[in-house]
């Protein structure tokens, strides 16, 4: 069962079916929505964009399921697909890698892992449970669907942060992420399906 | 019930082109970390351990190439060619699923196009696609990117689809190439040892980093018809320290709750070995003495396969799970080459030499970046 989802784009934040109103877009769009609804993680400034991208979208759909936050937990897992990988990322080290102008950044190095969101998000929950990032050839809803419902053979995942991240660059990305639960009912697929199509 | 087992393998690798002739290579002690200078153009030296990229297109020369293939597209063609042979799994049936384990894939391409590929083939989706086509596979293929544990992650993934019931088979294929990327990337963050690497050791001093790639295909079957040789898969588990993206737990947290989960109610006596990440950095190895003493492992025989490949990245989970199930075949525990003192606080049961087992299941334990941790519970027929 989603309990609830978010959209986020260079251009538009919509929570929930609800397009919520920013007026910068791009990079500055995440600026913009960091300091509106998150304001107290300082480290946001230290992530790049596919990062910042996944994390606002963990924290969006997060604060909206109204619990609890920060206890240490194991039965919540969190799972993200893309294409672009860490290419942004990838860029960005590459650049410092110049014959003329050789000085290799371990800051940007750390980032060439698109897994890195997945522990960014464990980190400032405190979840213990699985972390997993593919990448797939195109946002396939059904492979994304039947990944995430398959990862509840883990008989402590109770939860999974899941959905699409992807970065092309600072001013071009998307992100569709929600926060399911195990259903017994076996809807969960379409209802993924569902919210990854809009 | 079902279980998942093992129907065919295969290393590609500086220490040889099949399972055997690596199993062989590391039995007698072969490493093939060696220092490289100039190489590149990256400035400082730097030891790794390197496929021959000539012997690697020779060896290719006997796969119908229809066009060109970057090195790290041709390690796996080769390595998942090698394995169908005689497996008589049929790859572009639509009951066959390809799951890819990289970490870098063809990041080179950034700064390398020889053969002008199109630009859109350094994302790893796309490398998958197409070496799904070379094999007529119809499925749209997954590529785990989990940093180092993605070799286990991408067997976790495996047992997963062949529970869920739409695959008969999923080829597993983990490979990473190294480049000028990679390793000035690792230099970097100065992971890297100047000498060959010491898994555990009280003097390591960082990894090698090296070239592989390796496959496994899985298959899934009932309980009952079992064979006394089958590997079977038994369970996996994935877990988070949450606690730095490039550096591991002070608790081991993440390891230590995917051994507990993996074991279960096994009694660790009846585990011939826990085949361990083992980098030999500082931290790293650290980390694993404290979670295996936490899962209660500290008596079981513990071995790290580093100091014979390096750190092959994406490779590394497929790798080290094939040669730790020829261990068992072959009733042994392989050496842990570079290591002699304990250098951890909770010593292991390490040793530098090979060593006798009866036993018939094994783990596999990896960690990496972004805090993530991996294991699989593996046993060979019906033990335990």
């Amino acid at each position: 069962m989603i309990k609830s989802w978010v959209k986020i784009t260079d251009k538009s934040v919509t929570l929930n079916g609800q397009m919520m109103d920013f007026p910068s877009y791009g990079n500055a769009l995440l600026t913009e929505i960091y300091r509106s609804k998150v304001k107290d993680y300082p480290k946001f400034f230290k992530m790049d964009a596919l990062c910042k991208l996944g994390f606002l979208g963990s924290e969006l759909v997060i604060q909206d399921e109204n619990t609890n936050r920060f206890v240490p937990r194991e039965d919540r897992a969190v799972i993200l697909f893309n294409r672009s990988g860490s290419l942004n990322a990838d860029v960005n080290f590459q650049a410092t890698l110049q014959p003329d102008d050789f000085f290799p950044s371990p800051a940007l190095f750390v980032y060439t892992l698109p897994n890195i969101i997945t522990g960014e998000i464990a980190i400032r929950n405190k979840y213990l449970g699985e972390t997993s990032f593919y990448v797939l050839e195109k946002k396939d809803s059904e492979t994304i669907a039947s990944q995430i419902v398959a990862s509840f053979q883990d008989n402590i995942t109770k939860s999974v942060i899941g959905g699409w991240v992807d970065c092309v660059d600072e001013n071009n990305f998307e992100a569709v992420m929600f926060l399911c639960y195990r259903d017994e009912e076996n809807k969960l697929h379409e209802e993924i399906k569902n919210i990854l199509s809009k | 019930m079902k279980v998942i087992f093992k129907i065919a393998d295969n290393i590609v690798s500086p220490l040889g082109f099949t399972t055997a002739e690596n199993f062989s290579a590391v039995m007698s002690g072969r490493s093939a970390i060696r220092r490289y200078e100039d190489k590149w153009d990256i400035p400082d030296p730097f030891m790794a351990s390197l496929i021959d990229r000539d012997a690697l297109d020779h060896e290719c020369g006997s796969l119908p190439l229809m066009q060109h293939y970057t090195c790290f597209e041709k390690m796996i063609l080769l390595s998942v060619s090698k394995a169908l042979e005689n497996s008589g799994v049929q790859p572009d049936s639509d009951r066959v699923l390809f799951i890819v384990s990289t970490t870098k894939g063809n990041v080179d391409l950034l700064y390398e196009n020889k053969f002008n590929l199109p630009s859109d083939r350094i994302l790893c989706g796309v490398t998958a696609r197409v070496i799904c086509d070379y094999f007529h596979n119809p499925n749209p293929p997954i590529v785990v990117s989990n940093a180092c544990i993605s070799g286990v992650c991408a067997q976790i993934a495996a047992m997963r689809n062949l529970f869920g019931g739409r695959y008969d088979y999923v080829i597993v294929t983990g490979a990473d190439c190294q480049s000028r990327f990679i390793v000035t990337g690792f230099q970097s963050l100065k992971a890297l040892s100047p000498d060959l690497c010491r898994p555990f050791d009280k003097d390591r001093k960082g990894l090698n980093l090296g070239d592989a790639a390796a496959t496994i295909i899985y298959s899934v079957k009932d309980e009952y018809e079992m064979e006394p040789d089958d590997w079977v898969a038994v369970d996996g588990s994935i877990r988070n320290d949450a606690n730095h993206i490039s550096g591991p737990s002070r608790s081991g947290e993440g390891s230590y709750r995917t051994l507990v989960n993996v074991l279960h109610d096994t009694n660790p006596d009846d585990i011939a070995f826990v085949n361990v990440h083992g980098t030999a950095t500082v931290y790293n190895d650290e980390m694993e003495s404290i979670a295996l003493y936490r899962a209660g492992l500290q008596a079981v025989p513990v071995n790290g396969l580093k100091g014979y490949y390096g750190h092959t990245m994406g490779a590394a989970g497929v790798i080290e799970t094939i040669l730790s199930m020829c261990a068992v075949d072959n009733n042994v525990i392989l050496a842990t080459r570079g290591y002699e003192t304990c250098g951890v606080s909770y010593p292991l049961s390490l040793s530098n030499e090979i060593r006798h087992t009866d036993k018939r299941s094994f783990i596999k334990l990896l960690s990496g970046f972004g805090g993530c941790n991996a294991a699989i519970l593996f046993k060979k027929g019906g033990a335990l």
